[in-house]
């Protein structure tokens, strides 16, 4: 194990985890919303805000899945170190790190099970960048109407079709962080 | 409080807690299982909204705590006493200054904002539980969209009561999808549940489930065309304050069964007198 | 003239002051001591070891003087504080095989190797009160055998024959009932943790309701053995494991009758009990109780009984719930109350306007 992989995680856990939660807490409740997140420095190429998701969400119990360029050493053995969370493929994944297009298929994800819809993957997906323009969004947390610089369209409105099943996510560039729960409808 | 933990739980206990709160949040009204811990307070005295609160709290957070809409009942003492020393957070009994409301019973008088989160102490979180007491049974309804025991329990209501006779706990739709336990408020707070700028999280400790009503969410109370819910109270006025709009505690003040009403929202009520408001019955009128 | 109550806190403060006063009753009478608790109130302790799930006398003794006896309220104290420990590993499963047992019954057979050691039992005890205790002075000691060394399973006998269900090892984590939400169908390893932790009171009703005919049970007790048994822990960094200690365990095993079907031919079947300390009352109970709840299973008739019903059993098992819950209503209702008033009020004058 690399001497990086032992730095960057909370230096005072259960004050930045409380903080950290709650960043992602108002960003899942209310889409369109953008956080600033702080408290990890997570080795390349994982952002501090996805760093903080991993260390607010992340144990022994929750199976993760690195796509693409961030299963890679130097993050894999950071997640080790400071989570214990189990590297998995993507099928088996509760939480899910990387970026649109490495994480694409989402179909390989869990959407949990009609009796148990909260068995679904969480995807932290990182992003060239992040701004409340774009896609328009509807639903619950939504006063109205609000704005996310999406991915892509299609694909979450597909996810919404699923409803009360489909993935939940996060988007994240540096410090900075959304959410977008399955319950948004998402229009171009 | 030291070698406990801040707010109490262990780390892991709070991401635990965390994530069934996100997937509640999610899906509103779909009541996540969780491994709830044994408090060092009873079941049924609010393990579940102390558990909730515990994983909500920051060390920037103002706590309220309202058991039956008052802060100075014993068991809303208790658990903000438990706050104050597990986690060192402020309190205050205004809603206005809460960032955080822990509730028992009510949601208060004064409109919420964005910037608040209601938590429920919730005793039994499925609304479908006495009419049907297995878990596997309901569990499927809820996923199968399956309602029709509710409605023929309210139809029932009103073929022998004339009136849906549910007073608390009065049964909700969330966003058209999931009926869900708004806990034991009364039907008169149901209304407030609906739309509600602040987000809404339910804990529910000996049962094991946490579920959420996000900010903006559309809530309904179940009814019929011909017997639409009303959100009802006593028809009197508040004795202290004067309001004639907010739910009032009956009092019984003499031997021959005198009474008068108060607001059960204690800082509502205070609020008010101390604005000027005066009611039938206010102290300082009749200090004059 | 009405005034908000306050003073909660203050209110709170005393009563506690109270408590802490009646606990300690007449200070002219000399204070018990953890270890007397400890030593002399064994089995109460022992129950708040199983149903607390933490194998501690010493804190258990501490919880019961703390409780003022009530064991209800030691076996909350001692889950509350169970649930704050951090986890260090998981051991092997414990080897009651290899148990040292002070205790050791048959009901199947007259003689086995081994044999049968009745240990420090009340079972032949007349009851009658036995007024010597009340004055203090030395018991006489006991005579002194040589201590039984592992002794072969009478279920092992009848194994051997094919004349019981075989119950193959296997190396599944079994779920955890302490860190998962229980899940309904519960497997049996999940029944058998949440009645190890259930209420005596509880499991022993249901365990006897199966033996008057509410879910026919039909047991015979093949054997019953108390005694200590080694915990070991595997030390990755040794590659082996290593012993951390040793707890003393009940374990009940009954023999069940079986009418075999069109293809298993005539077999016994087993109930299982295991239970921390000197806990037979609650062992025994157990292993029937396991036994009815397995009826699916074996193919036998669910014939409505209660100990048949898993949901029922393991959701109201648990005394520390049961007893929250049952003890909450005793806290503030008036907003419910109140509600309820208004509705009853509104549908008596509906009812009498239209008389």
């Amino acid at each position: 194990m690399n001497a990086q992989a032992l730095t960057g995680g909370f230096t005072e856990a259960p004050l930045q985890a409380a903080i950290g939660f709650r960043a992602l807490l108002t960003a899942l409740s209310r889409p369109g919303t953008v956080m600033t997140l702080t408290g990890a420095q997570p080795v390349a190429p994982l952002s501090v805000a996805a760093g903080v998701a991993a260390l607010v969400l992340l144990d022994q119990t929750t199976p993760l899945h690195l796509a693409g360029a961030h299963d890679c050493p130097a993050l894999r053995d950071w997640i080790t170190f400071h989570t214990g969370a189990p590297l998995v493929a993507a099928e088996a994944a509760m939480v899910a790190i990387g970026t649109w297009d490495a994480l694409m298929p989402v179909s390989r994800f869990a959407i949990g099970t009609a009796e148990y819809p909260d068995r679904a993957a969480t995807l932290i997906v990182e992003m060239p960048g992040l701004a409340t323009e774009g896609a328009m969004l509807r639903g619950p947390g939504i006063d109205g109407t609000a704005r996310l610089s999406l991915p892509e369209i299609a694909t979450f409105r597909a996810n919404r079709a699923l409803f009360p099943l489909g993935f939940d996510a996060f988007f994240t560039h540096g410090d900075r962080l959304a959410g977008l729960p399955r319950s948004t409808s998402v229009e171009g | 409080m030291s070698g406990f933990n801040f707010a109490y739980l262990d780390e892991q206990t709070k991401r635990m807690i965390r994530r069934a709160i996100l997937k509640g949040v999610a899906v509103p009204g779909y009541q996540v299982p969780f491994a709830s811990r044994e408090m060092p307070m009873p079941y049924g005295w609010g393990t579940g909204g102390v558990q909730v609160t515990a994983a909500c709290l920051t060390p920037d957070d103002t706590l309220k705590v309202i058991d039956q809409g008052a802060d100075d009942t014993t068991n809303a003492v208790s658990i903000r006493k438990f706050f104050q020393r597990t986690a060192g957070v402020a309190v205050t009994e205004r809603t206005a200054e809460a960032t955080i409301i822990q509730t028992r019973h009510r949601i208060p008088e004064a409109a919420l904002t964005a910037d608040q989160i209601l938590v429920y102490q919730v005793p039994i979180p499925e609304p479908l539980r006495f009419l049907e007491p297995r878990e596997t049974e309901t569990r499927r309804m809820h996923a199968l969209q399956d309602y029709g025991l509710m409605h023929v329990k309210l139809y029932e209501d009103i073929a022998r009561n004339g009136a849906i006779a549910t007073a608390y706990a009065y049964p909700v739709k969330v966003e058209g999808r999931y009926v869900m336990d708004p806990s034991p408020i009364p039907k008169f707070d149901n209304p407030k549940l609906s739309n509600s700028p602040a987000l809404q999280l339910f804990g529910a400790g000996r049962e094991q489930r946490i579920y959420a009503v996000p900010p903006f969410t559309q809530v309904v109370s179940l009814d019929f065309d011909d017997y639409p819910f009303e959100a009802s109270k006593a028809p009197h006025a508040c004795d202290l304050c004067g309001d004639p709009g907010s739910y009032l505690d009956e009092v019984i003040t003499d031997d021959q069964g005198g009474r008068m009403f108060v607001c059960s929202d204690t800082d509502h009520c205070a609020t008010r007198q101390a604005a000027g408001h005066r009611g039938r019955l206010s102290p300082m009128e009749a200090a004059q | 003239m009405y005034v908000a109550v306050k003073g909660g806190e203050r209110a709170i403060d005393n009563a506690h002051a109270f408590l802490a006063e009646e606990r300690r009753g007449d200070p002219a009478v000399p204070e018990l001591s953890v270890a007397q608790i400890r030593q002399q109130m064994a089995l109460a302790v022992n129950r708040v070891m199983a149903e607390g799930s933490l194998y501690d006398p010493d804190l258990a003794a501490l919880a019961i003087k703390q409780a003022r006896g009530d064991l209800i309220e030691a076996i909350f104290l001692i889950r509350a504080y169970r649930t704050t420990l951090p986890r260090f590993g998981a051991s092997n499963p414990i080897d009651t095989g290899r148990m040292a047992a002070v205790r050791r019954v048959s009901a199947t057979y007259k003689d086995l190797p081994g044999g049968q050691v009745l240990g420090p039992t009340f079972d032949y005890t007349h009851r009658l009160i036995d007024f010597a205790l009340a004055a203090e002075g030395l018991t006489p000691p006991a005579p002194e055998a040589a201590p039984l060394g592992p002794v072969p399973r009478v279920t092992g006998f009848l194994d051997r024959e094919g004349l019981i269900e075989a119950e193959p090892a296997s190396d599944t984590t079994p779920p955890d009932l302490t860190r998962e939400p229980m899940e309904l169908p519960a497997n049996r390893a999940l029944r058998l943790q949440a009645l190890t932790r259930g209420d005596e009171g509880f499991i022993l009703s249901l365990a006897y309701s199966s033996q008057r005919g509410y879910g026919r049970t039909h047991p015979f007790v093949g054997e019953l053995r108390i005694g200590e048994v080694a915990v070991e822990v595997d030390i990755p960094e040794l590659g082996f494991a290593v012993e951390i200690g040793e707890i003393t365990v009940t374990e009940c095993e009954t023999v069940n009758q079986f009418h075999g079907s069109k293809t298993q031919p005539p077999q016994f079947t087993r109930g299982y009990g295991l239970v921390f300390g000197q806990t037979e009352r609650k062992a025994i109970s157990m292993s029937l109780v396991d036994r009815a709840l397995r009826w699916e299973e074996l193919g036998e008739d669910n014939t409505g009984a209660p100990v048949q019903d898993p949901e029922f059993v393991l959701m109201h098992a648990d005394n520390i719930q049961a007893t929250g819950f049952l003890e909450h209503i005793k806290l503030p209702h008036y907003v419910d109350f109140q509600s309820e008033l208004e509705l009853v009020r509104a549908l008596r004058v509906n009812s009498e306007a239209s008389e």
